[in-house]
């Protein structure tokens, strides 16, 4: 099936067609026989990709499957997604990472690409088999023990080292077990000390990013945060890619969440577990910081850390609940409310080309032009949604932006040539075709 | 007033009626019959996530002599070991047609998220490091009957603030009062963020006992949990009682007739010498029925008379 998208703003600049044949790639002419989308007043990106998904297959198919995941991606305007680690069981084998990019590949909606744990388990204790996930099917480049962190500084800087011999990158989950206690769950601060929730000190982050940038150094290797949080960390981050970039030989890139750009931990006041979130949410001088980051370079990339939990699993006493909060839907509208003056070339940079880029996925973030891959999301820029948390296709539905308004909407989503969202609904034809 | 869930609920008036009606309470139990037929027909239930005979008594004895039919239901560790939520938990034992849910539970916030699942009238009876509401109105009313009025009276609370729902709760209630409080702790068991909170709420911070002491129109000493005198919140039990112990030479330096309060159970030789405990103006005995009284008035303001509560 070939694609003639009329009219698109390509990255907001001014109206093109694009010409997409039945391959999946962009060329120069129209293809004869192709379905023709009118797009003018959309804007073009390329498919978006997202570095920290949370998928629940295998273990918890209640929450979320591959399938449902990979359909809340396509309709946020996702091509590719990384699928965190910290299943049941965990991705800590080539079999397990292989199983993971099979069910991705089955569901055909957007790239599925395996994250690998760091240590068996998530144990923290020995690594898992960095290089027999990379060599399988699966080829995983990026490896983290995410939702735990990799605390013993030895194993750090081993990990580091070792997936230097295939470019391999490690994405920490930042926390310092003995700063962040088992039950932290509350930015610690007046807001924590007065509702006598267990407090999640900034510093337990930034004492980990500080202490990776320096093994990064040490080893040569490819450091990725995760889900920066405080003003402090961009800090550190800020001074780290100041010295890589004159070192050359290390490389240190960091990610933060649409939900660390918006909401603030003042939300926390009502004990609702809708905004329990790990990290847990800053204040706003933290949130300004992230931001800040966000547009200056300093953080590389938004990731969503899309994290779907059963009612059940949020039904508890705060300190209870489960961590985590919807995300692959809202993304892109959270980061244009966020973010009102950042251009879409530069959405295009923090949701598509360098996450693509940290991956090491070729075949996404590319530009929009004749002989790249025809991953592309057409976005109304003056439209806005009000979120419903029932209106997803998420299994889940702890959705901290339902009733709110957010700018921008996802109008189509191709992947591979294929639309797999036409008009803001999944494209069903498409999403099961070869 | 539909639910107590925190001072925060609760007007200066609301304070001050509810120690009108606790001070009618307190009559009825100098009676011979000490039952009113107030709550006739109505059912509490006690929901216990967490044991506490002390404060399960009391709200037990509060709704029997008030009528209610009285139910206890120890949740401790039941519902999330099964993997049931708690939302689960306390909606199975509301269908059953409670009016009143007295709730304590380890977790801060558990009754306030409760309160927005059911439709009886939920009490916090202690939740995790949050608030203990009736503790903190019994021991205003108690200090308001030995010092008359709480206006412009120097409060000190002295001891583990940051796990402390007592704390929580009191300098909430005191501040609302008109009393001056002082907290006192070492830094190490001072909440995060006390600074601005201290700042916004109206209330001072100290490091200093010593310092605080001679000019304390009460005393309230704060319960150091003995399982966390080793979690590095203070090097020694002997170097706290020197440092935050109401030690007998403390006594000395405290005004005439002082009260002291301690929300119980004690730690005799820690955080309070047996001379203090047993002082002639340790009012400690007198808390607990005073918080009898205070629990009947707060049943009785929830459940009595008109189905939307308020005082018939
Ligand atoms: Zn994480």
């Amino acid at each position: 099936m070939s694609l003639v998208i009329k009219g698109a703003s390509l990255l907001g600049e001014g109206p093109a067609d694009l010409f997409i044949d039945d391959t999946g790639t962009f060329v120069d002419i129209a293809p004869s026989g192709a379905e023709t989308i009118d797009a003018a007043g959309l804007v073009a990106l390329p498919g978006l990709v997202d570095l920290h998904t949370h998928l629940r297959e295998p273990g918890r198919e209640d929450a979320e499957t591959i399938l449902t995941g990979s359909q809340a991606a396509a309709l946020g305007g996702y091509t590719a997604v990384l699928a965190m680690a910290n299943t049941s069981p965990v991705t800590d084998t080539a079999e397990a990472a292989t199983r993971v990019w099979e069910l991705g590949r089955e569901a055909g909606l957007v790239h599925v690409q395996p994250v690998g744990a760091v240590t068996r388990g998530l144990a923290g204790e020995e690594l898992a088999e960095l290089g027999l996930m990379h060599r399988s099917r699966a080829g995983v480049t990026v490896f983290s023990d995410d939702g735990k962190c990799v605390h013993d500084a030895r194993v750090m800087r081993r990990a580091l080292e070792y997936v230097k011999a295939f470019g391999g990158v490690v994405s920490q989950h930042a926390q310092d077990p003995s700063l962040a206690g088992p039950s932290a769950c509350c930015h610690e601060g007046e807001l924590s000390g007065r509702l006598g929730l267990p407090g999640w000190p900034g510093i337990a982050e930034e004492v980990i990013v500080a202490r990776d940038v320096m093994l990064a150094r040490h080893t040569g290797s490819r450091l990725h945060v995760a889900h920066v949080s405080t003003a402090g960390s961009v800090e550190v981050l800020r001074w780290a890619k100041a010295q890589a970039g004159r070192d050359g030989h290390w490389d240190v890139t960091a990610e933060v969440t649409p939900h660390h750009l918006l909401l603030t931990s003042d939300l926390l006041a009502g004990y609702d577990p809708t905004f329990k979130v790990n990290p847990p949410l800053r204040p706003q001088e933290d949130v300004e910081a992230l931001r800040a980051a966000l547009a200056d370079g300093t953080i590389d990339a938004v990731a969503t850390d899309h994290a779907p939990h059963a009612r059940h699993d949020k039904e508890h006493a705060f300190v209870d609940a489960a961590f985590g909060m919807l995300g692959l839907e809202t993304a892109l509208g959270v980061v244009r409310t966020a973010l009102p003056d950042l251009s879409w070339a530069d959405v295009a940079r923090v949701m598509s080309v360098t996450p693509a880029r940290i991956a090491g996925l070729a075949d996404q973030g590319r530009p929009l032009a004749p002989g790249s891959p025809a991953n592309v999301v057409l976005v109304d820029p003056d439209a806005s949604v009000t979120v419903d948390r029932d209106a997803s296709a998420s299994l889940s539905r702890n959705n901290p932006w339902h009733g709110r308004s957010l700018s921008s909407r996802v109008v189509h989503t191709v992947y591979a040539g294929r639309l797999t969202v036409r008009d803001g609904a999944l494209a069903q034809a498409g999403a099961h075709s070869s | 007033m539909k639910h107590l869930l925190s001072i925060d609920d609760l007007s200066t008036d609301d304070i001050h009626q509810l120690f009108e009606t606790a001070a009618d309470m307190h009559d009825v139990q100098r009676r011979e019959v000490k039952k009113l037929p107030a709550l006739r027909g109505r059912t509490v239930v006690n929901m216990f996530f967490e044991d506490s005979t002390r404060t399960r008594s009391s709200f037990e004895i509060a709704g029997k002599w008030l009528s209610a039919d009285v139910i206890n239901v120890s949740a401790k560790g039941s519902s999330a070991s099964k993997g049931e939520s708690l939302r689960d938990t306390v909606l199975t034992v509301c269908a059953m047609g409670v009016d009143g849910l007295v709730i304590r539970h380890p977790a801060s916030g558990a009754a306030v998220q409760v309160s927005e699942w059911v439709d009886a009238a939920v009490v916090n009876a202690g939740d995790g490091m949050h608030e203990h509401p009736t503790q903190a109105l019994l021991d205003a009313y108690t200090l308001q009957r030995h010092l008359g009025s709480l206006e412009g009276r120097h409060v000190a609370i002295i001891g583990d603030l940051t796990h402390s729902r007592v704390f929580r709760s009191n300098v909430q209630c005191l501040t609302r009062l008109g009393a001056r409080v002082t907290v006192v702790a070492p830094p190490t068991l001072m909440p995060s963020g006390i600074v601005a909170w201290s700042a916004a709420a109206g209330f001072e911070t100290s490091y200093d006992v010593d310092a605080v002491l001679p000019d304390a129109d009460a005393v309230m000493m704060l319960r150091v949990q003995r399982e966390r005198m080793s979690g590095a919140f203070f090097p020694s039990a002997r170097e706290y009682t020197v440092g935050y112990g109401l030690t007998r030479n403390r006594l000395a330096l405290l005004k005439p007739d002082v009260p002291i309060c301690h929300p119980g159970p004690m730690n005799r030789g820690l955080e309070i010498a047996a001379d203090a405990a047993d002082a002639a103006q340790s009012v400690v005995l007198e808390q607990v029925s005073s918080g009898l009284a205070i629990r009947m008035a707060v049943l009785y303001h929830l459940l009595a008379g008109s189905p939307e509560g308020g005082i018939a």
